[in-house]
Order: C-alpha cells, then sequence, then structure tokens
C-alpha cells in the first residue's frame, strides 16, 4: 500500500512504532511465546524441584533393567528375563498386529454395511442401518467388556466350547480356528503373488499407454486375474499343491492344532472392529451418494457396461470424497486400541502402564508412549496422504 | 429441433401403473430381481435364526424378581439384577438417603440439553439457562447447606458423573478450542506453529495417554504442597483434549467464510477483535453447528474412559456392581443396561445433528 501512495507522489507518514502492524504483530508473537515458554518452564522448575523432593531416578536407563513380569502373549520371543525396551517392543508390535488386522477388518464390514444401506433391498438396508445406529452410540469401552465378558467369562470351557462355524471353536481360552499347516511352498506362492501384482501394474501402464496411442483396448482385467492369481496358482501346483488345513481338536483342557485367538485379543478386535465399521459404511455410504445421479447416467449413455461403470466413473469419484474422512477413523482405530488396557491385552500402552506401576518412571513411560502414537499416527496419515494424492482431482 | 417436437403431436400418455399395495411394495423393495429375492430370504433366514433365542432369553425365560444371584440363574436374563443394582449403577457412591440429589442432577442436565435443541432458545436465554443449571448442579452434588450434607467429589459417581464430565468438558474445551483455531489460522507464524503443534499432538495420541498424564504427571507439574482433586485432574484432561478436537471442527468454519467478508470488515476499520466477534465467528460457528454436536457425542463416549483412573462414572460402577460376590456373572445384563442409557443419549443428539445438517442445507439444495 506504501507504494502506492509513493507512486502518487504523496509521502506516507510513517506510524508510530506502536501503530505499525508489522511491530505490533512481531511484540504479540514474543509476548504469546514467552507467555508458552515461561508457563512450560513453570511446570519444568515444578517437576524437576518434585522429582528432586521424591527421589525419583529420571533418564530412560530403566529400559535396560530386567523387567521381570511375564506378557500374556507376544509376536517375537520374550521372557520375564527380558529387558523393559524389548517389553515395550512386545506391546508395539502387539498393537500394530491388532491395529492392522482391525484396519482391514474394519475397512471390509464397513464397505459391506455401506453398501448395504445403499441397497434397493428394503430389509437389507434397515439391517445395515440397525447395526450402525446401535454400535455407533454405545461407548467403544463398554463394548470391549461387554465382547470380553461374553468370550472370556460367559464362554463354556473347550469341551464345552461353542462351535459357529465347522472347525472354528469358541470357549473361555480364546477362539481356536483352522489354518493350512505351514509349508516352505508358500513362501514361494507368496513370492508369485508379488511377482504378479508387479507385472499386473507395469502391464496396465503399457496397456493403457497403447490405448491413448492406437484406440486399442487390452484385456486388462483377464491378464490381471491371471498374472495375480493364476501366477501363485500354478506355483502351488508345481510344488504338488501341498494344502493340508488343520483343524483344531480338543486335546487335554484346550484346543491344539489349527490357529486360536487368545479371548483378549479377539475382543479388542471384534470391538474395534465392529465400533470402527460402523463409522467407515457411513463414509462410504456418503462418498458413493455424492457421485451425482448424472454421472452415471453419462456413463450410460457412453455405452459403459455396468462393472466398467462403477471402476472408471463411480468409484475414482467416490473414493477422493472417501479417502480423507477414512485416514481419520484408521487414525482413531490404532489410537483406540490402546483400550486394550481395560480388558487387559498387553498392548502398548497396557505395558507401559505396568512398567510405570513397577519403577515410578511415570514421565518417560507417558512421553514414550505418546512419541510411539504420534510416529503411528503420521506415518499413516503420510501413507493415506500419497494415495489421496494419487487419486485426488488434478486441476490446472 | 423446436419444429420436429411441434409437428409431431404425441397424445399425453398415463403414467405406467405403480404397483400398489403390500404385494406390491413387497415386489419391489424386497423380491425385484432374483439376486434381492436370495439377499431377501438370506436376511430372514438369519432373523429366523437369531430373533427367537434372544427374545426368549430377554424376556420370555428371562427373571425379574429374585432375593440374590443363585435363584437368578436359569436359561434367561436375570433383571432381577439390575432392579437390585440400579441405584448403584446410576449414582454409584453418592449417600443413599440422599439419593434424590443426583437424580435432579440429571434431569436438570436432561433439560439443559433438551432446552439447547430447541432453536427459539438459541441466545441469551439458553446461556442464562445453563448457566444457572450447572450452578444448581454443582451446589445439588456438593450441598453442605440448607440441611444437605456435605458430598467430597470422591464419592460423585455414576450417570451424574459421566454428564459432568461430558458437559463441562465441551463447555470449557469449546472457548479453548475457538482460541485454537484462531491461532491456527493467525498470521503470526509463532502464534500458528505453537498452536498447530498443540492441536496436532492431542489430537495424535489417544486420550488414555491424556488420562494417564493428569492421573501420574499433573501432581509432578504442580508446586509442592498443592494438590488437586482426582475429579479436576479428569476433568483438565477433557478440556484440554476437546479443545483440540473443537479446534477443528471451527477451523472447518473459519475456512468456509469467504474472503470478502474479512476483506468487508477491513474497509469497514473494524478491528481484528471486532472483526472477529462481530463478522467471523457469528458466521463460521453457525455453519459447524451440527459437527459440534457429533463432536459432543464423541466426547460423552469418550468419558467411559475414566475407568482407567478409577473414577466411578456410568461404566465403572456398572463394573463394580459386576464384583459383588451376591450376584456374580450377570455381564450382559449390565452392560445392556448401562448400554441402552449411553445409547439413548447418544442416539438422541446425533438424530438432532442429522435433521439441523438437513435444514441448514435446505436452501443449498434445488
Amino acid at each position: 500500500m506504501a507504494s502506492e501512495e509513493t507512486s502518487l507522489g504523496t509521502v506516507p507518514a510513517r506510524p508510530a512504532p506502536w501503530r505499525d502492524a508489522k511491530i505490533r504483530g512481531i511484540a504479540y508473537q514474543v509476548a504469546f511465546v514467552a507467555a508458552v515458554v515461561g508457563f512450560i518452564g513453570f511446570l519444568v522448575y515444578n517437576t524437576a524441584a518434585n522429582i528432586g523432593r521424591l527421589n525419583i531416578p529420571i533418564g530412560f536407563g530403566f529400559l535396560q533393567r530386567e523387567a521381570a513380569f511375564g506378557i500374556g502373549e507376544s509376536l517375537i520371543d520374550y521372557s520375564p528375563a527380558d529387558t523393559y525396551a524389548r517389553a515395550f517392543l512386545v506391546g508395539l508390535t502387539n498393537t500394530l498386529h491388532v491395529a492392522a488386522l482391525g484396519v482391514v477388518l474394519a475397512t471390509i464390514l464397513g464397505t459391506l454395511m455401506g453398501l448395504a444401506r445403499l441397497s434397493r433391498n428394503w430389509l437389507v438396508s434397515k439391517l445395515a442401518q440397525v447395526y450402525v445406529e446401535t454400535f455407533r452410540n454405545i461407548p467403544l469401552a463398554l463394548q470391549l467388556f461387554f465382547w470380553w465378558g461374553l468370550l472370556n467369562k460367559l464362554a463354556p470351557g473347550p469341551r464345552q466350547a461353542w462351535q459357529i462355524l465347522p472347525g472354528v471353536f469358541v470357549s473361555n481360552r480364546g477362539i481356536a480356528y483352522p489354518m493350512p499347516l505351514a509349508n516352505p511352498a508358500y513362501r514361494w506362492v507368496a513370492a508369485a503373488f508379488c511377482v504378479g501384482f508387479i507385472a499386473t501394474f507395469g502391464f496396465r501402464r503399457w496397456a493403457k499407454r497403447r490405448q491413448a496411442a492406437t484406440g486399442q483396448q487390452m484385456p486388462t482385467g483377464w491378464i490381471a486375474l491371471g498374472l495375480i492369481a493364476g501366477l501363485p496358482a500354478v506355483v502351488f501346483l508345481a510344488f504338488g499343491a501341498p494344502f493340508v488345513l488343520e483343524v483344531p481338536a480338543l486335546k487335554g483342557f484346550n484346543f491344539s492344532g489349527g490357529d486360536a485367538m487368545s479371548p483378549e485379543f479377539a475382543a479388542l478386535l471384534i470391538g474395534l472392529v465392529v465400533y470402527t465399521g460402523t463409522f467407515i459404511s457411513e463414509i462410504v455410504r456418503a462418498g458413493i451418494l455424492a457421485v451425482s445421479w448424472g454421472q452415471s447416467e453419462a456413463a450410460m449413455a457412453l455405452g459403459l457396461r455396468s462393472a466398467q461403470r462403477m471402476r472408471l466413473v463411480v468409484l475414482p469419484q467416490a473414493l477422493r470424497v472417501i479417502i480423507p474422512p477414512m485416514t481419520s477413523q484408521y487414525l482413531s482405530l490404532t489410537k483406540n486400541s490402546s483400550l486394550a488396557v481395560i480388558i487387559g491385552f498387553p498392548d502398548l500402552v497396557s505395558i507401559a502402564n505396568t512398567t510405570i506401576n513397577r519403577t515410578g518412571q511415570a514421565i518417560e513411560g507417558i512421553t514414550l508412549i505418546m512419541a510411539v502414537y504420534l510416529v503411528i499416527s503420521l506415518a499413516i496419515s503420510l501413507a493415506m496422504n500419497l494415495y489421496n494424492r494419487a487419486v485426488a482431482l488434478v486441476e490446472r | 429441433m423446436a419444429d420436429i417436437t411441434e409437428s409431431l403431436p404425441v397424445a399425453a400418455q398415463a403414467p405406467p401403473p405403480r404397483p400398489g399395495g403390500v404385494l406390491g411394495w413387497l415386489r419391489v423393495n424386497l423380491f425385484s430381481t432374483v439376486a434381492n429375492t436370495i439377499l431377501t430370504l438370506l436376511c430372514v433366514a438369519l432373523l429366523a435364526v437369531a430373533l427367537p433365542p434372544l427374545i426368549r432369553w430377554g424376556l420370555i425365560d428371562a427373571i425379574w424378581h429374585a432375593p440374590d444371584g443363585q435363584a437368578c440363574r436359569g436359561d434367561g436374563a436375570c433383571w432381577a439384577f439390575i432392579g437390585e443394582k440400579y441405584r448403584f449403577i446410576l449414582f454409584g457412591f453418592f449417600p443413599a438417603t440422599e439419593t434424590w440429589r443426583p437424580a435432579v442432577v440429571v434431569v436438570i442436565f436432561v433439560t439443559m440439553i433438551v432446552a439447547a435443541c430447541d432453536r427459539r432458545m438459541w441466545g441469551r436465554r439458553l446461556a442464562v439457562l445453563w448457566l444457572v443449571g450447572l450452578l444448581a448442579v454443582f451446589a445439588l452434588m456438593r450441598g453442605g447447606f440448607a440441611g444437605m450434607g456435605k458430598v467430597e467429589t470422591a464419592l460423585w459417581s455414576g450417570l451424574p458423573l459421566t454428564l459432568i464430565l461430558a458437559v463441562v468438558g465441551m463447555l470449557l474445551g469449546f472457548p479453548f478450542g475457538i482460541l485454537l483455531a484462531l491461532g491456527r489460522r493467525s498470521r503470526l507464524p509463532a502464534v500458528r506453529a505453537i498452536c498447530i503443534g498443540y492441536i496436532e499432538l492431542v489430537r495424535g495420541v489417544p486420550l488414555i495417554t491424556m488420562l494417564f498424564m493428569a492421573s501420574l504427571m499433573l501432581p509432578l507439574f504442580l508446586p509442592a504442597g498443592m494438590t488437586i482433586d482426582k475429579l479436576v485432574r479428569a476433568q483438565v484432561a477433557f478440556i484440554l483434549f476437546a479443545g483440540a478436537y473443537l479446534a477443528e471442527v471451527v477451523r472447518g468454519g473459519l475456512q468456509a467464510i469467504p474472503r470478502g467478508q474479512i476483506e468487508a470488515a477491513d474497509a469497514l476499520g473494524l478491528s481484528y477483535i471486532q472483526r472477529t466477534r462481530l463478522i467471523v465467528l457469528p458466521q463460521a460457528l453457525a455453519m459447524v453447528i451440527p459437527p459440534l454436536v457429533n463432536t459432543f457425542i464423541g466426547i460423552f463416549k469418550d468419558t467411559a474412559l475414566v475407568i482407567i483412573i478409577s473414577l466411578f462414572d456410568l461404566l465403572t460402577t456398572a463394573e463394580t456392581a459386576l464384583g459383588d460376590g451376591n450376584w456374580q456373572g450377570f455381564y450382559v445384563e449390565a452392560y445392556v443396561f448401562v448400554g441402552a442409557i449411553y445409547w439413548s443419549f447418544c442416539f438422541f443428539m446425533s438424530r438432532y445433528s442429522q435433521l439441523l445438517e438437513r435444514e441448514f442445507n435446505r436452501g443449498k439444495r434445488r
């Protein structure tokens, strides 16, 4: 503004310093930062004084000490003779395990329920609505207690286990379910799957470029199916199809064979999936409704088949609406997995809690949990933002 | 084009007959295609398997009166457990002779919430009503005058505690959230950085860590000899937590204000505070009322977490009731009872927020 005035020939009067927006801005910021720093300093000073008075050792040295407490379940090797650091690692893997499974299952359940609510079948859409309205409006902590009470306290012993599906047994020892016996061939099948996946990606890019250049279409769908499903199948058959499904069987006082989840893990997983699924179903429903009907009509007018219409016209636009709120649901599922502590599943928070109670190192323990969750949150947001950028509307 | 349509007059036809009656409705909504028919039959089968045992358990075989837990074991639900424990679950350790006080508190809260839902009440009248209501709540809970015995906060429990944590957390978190949101949109980089840092930090960690902090670390933060009540500490955690989430909701409203509004305010010579108070906030907050209600629902449900710092909210009192040796094992009954209470509050409020959203969007839809 000043330059305009000078160009008009009038000399701008410099405002007094206390009226200059720039100087005032700096003054405000200095005052604000000073207040915040002062407040934090006050807390740190008090904390230091209190710690000195209470004689609490400070620092992360306790992590190297022997933990000397047992952990119910663990994906990595752990014994009470290991260090606290190792115990934290067990908690972290347990948290990540339940969160990763939860995210996948909640997405599947939520998408199915979201589609069901849009169904033209009255009964299907009403049932989906009842599911959403019931489980969305009850606190997750209560739901976890409910599933845990059901699985741990009310379920019968292994001898009278409920068989909910053929080969799936629910008892107060958890949920036992069939699992194929491990075989070295599976590693090669998995490798073939990855190769097929990457090859499909490359092929799709090539086919798209070819279509843009020549107008000729390739049967992308069939070739992708062949690469992703066919290649592993061929490898599987080449190894002689080594498939033995091991069904859990009652042996003594518990099930052996197959695989099993503890009641705590199962309750946490079911609770998280059922609760988060309600929110995801609303997001999916809103996303699909956000694509106007005119888009579908235009696609039909162009002669696209119903599957093409969904894949090429509706879904890409719906995903743009769906992904940002979906990210926050994944984040809240991960954070909500910390409720494990109330039903005794040894997740990160639960182990940190035990550690704090045993060592008294509250500040370090809480700092550690917060840091880990912040890193997880940032990692999930980053991954989802990258994906979001890939599907976002490219504007000029 | 116009010529063709005019030269070929077509006689008006009646619309195709709409299938009427129950059968017509069934055919359109349940049996329109083969796939739909199969889905319908599957759903009916599912209901046929699930509903009868549920009804038998909950109603037909249920036991409504029993002297103790042993007499209450059967194939059905033991609602006698709820009959025995409902006072404790609802009001916890509050002295039994004074039960009317927490009961009136709950009524006051419900009245406040219902009044807030009436749009004709929005404004100064509502603010006065809420202030009076909250003062009455604290007077009734605390007592110590007019013949009411004084009740320590450690005995405040059950539904009143849940409502206090949620409502006070929301009310005090709201101005804090507005300040944070304004700070996040500020042109001053230092203010913006600190506000973003705070919001993202709190939103990035689970509420449980905030509660741990309030119960384990807050005592260390204070000068020696100064102690804070456990309830106040939890309340502080909820306010700090709610503030960060409300800030993001308010930011959504701030971002939706057209730049022209702010420029017009500047052109009128309004200062930052006048502009924010008179132009920006009234429009921004009105826009975000439905998501604000949703945030409140979230905070209401989150109060159930105070069980980990052993405050006796509605969920904790139910857990405590389950620990009674004379009445063991009635988990489902207790959780259904408490769940129904939480559900009624949340369902009512979420319906209300949907209604508001529809009304707000009415002008924007064709």
